[in-house]
């Protein structure tokens, strides 16, 4: 199981600040994991419909798209930050 | 610098001192000749703001800034660096992050804190959500360009 985790408005576009999902195993990298989720339902492909946009991490650290999910435990997505 | 201080981090929904957080930095010693602090606070946006609400994301949001406590220790020659981030509700005039850094001499201190401010605002796990005054919901506030571009001027050297 994955842990996928969300901040901002993907977390408030999608409706929940994270769930366990099972990935199938195709699913090899964040631009994959990015496009399943898409298919998951309106709300996901809201919250995801400017791809490029959003910001991931892996296990708490940043990543880009073409990055292998490589057994990752925890995914983030996010837009991005706005700190400071 | 003779002594080798660990950057202190935290993120809190508390305010902070930043007085005392600076003093701190320099009690007991004789080797700092330089301190600087920044402070970023919340504005009200010509009134229309009432508070910022801070999201971070725990876990993360401390390691991102361990990190870039780290590169600032490696750059210059820090006798102690401090950096405390706000989450929660922060209402206009209100504090919602600090960066002390001391050193030798002011060059460093100056920079190094520059330089942890322009990561922080671009790789540290944190969102503002904008609640106005006449009751409604300002949305997210929206990452800026020019912010990303601050990060260009610290990739020449090193």
């Amino acid at each position: 199981m994955t842990k996928l985790v969300y901040f901002a408005w993907v977390r408030e576009r999608i409706g929940v600040p994270e769930e366990e999902v099972a990935l199938p195993p195709e699913i090899e990298t964040v631009h994959d994991l990015l496009r399943w989720l898409k298919g998951r339902g309106e709300e996901y492909a809201f919250a995801l419909a400017h791809e490029d946009v959003i910001r991931v991490a892996l296990d708490r650290e940043h990543t880009d798209h073409d990055a292998k999910l490589a057994g990752a435990r925890e995914v983030a997505l996010f837009p991005p930050m706005t700190g400071g | 610098m003779s002594e080798h201080v660990p950057p202190s981090i935290r993120i809190q929904k508390e305010d902070f001192d930043a007085a005392r957080e600076a003093e701190r930095l320099t009690r007991g010693r004789r080797d700092v000749g330089a301190v600087v602090t920044f402070i970023g606070l919340c504005r009200d946006e010509h009134g229309t703001l009432a508070a910022l609400e801070l999201e971070h994301y725990p876990g993360m949001a401390e390691a991102e800034i361990s990190r870039i406590a780290a590169e600032a220790m490696a750059r210059w020659p820090l006798g102690g660096l401090t950096i405390i981030h706000r989450h929660g509700m922060v209402r206009p005039g209100e504090n919602i992050v600090l960066v002390v850094a001391a050193s030798r001499h002011r060059h460093a201190a100056f920079e190094a804190a520059s330089f942890v401010m322009d990561f922080l605002k671009t790789e540290a796990p944190f969102w503002k959500k904008q609640h106005l005054t006449d009751g409604t919901n300002g949305g997210w506030v929206e990452a800026k360009e020019s912010d990303a571009e601050m990060l260009g001027r610290w990739t020449r050297e090193n």
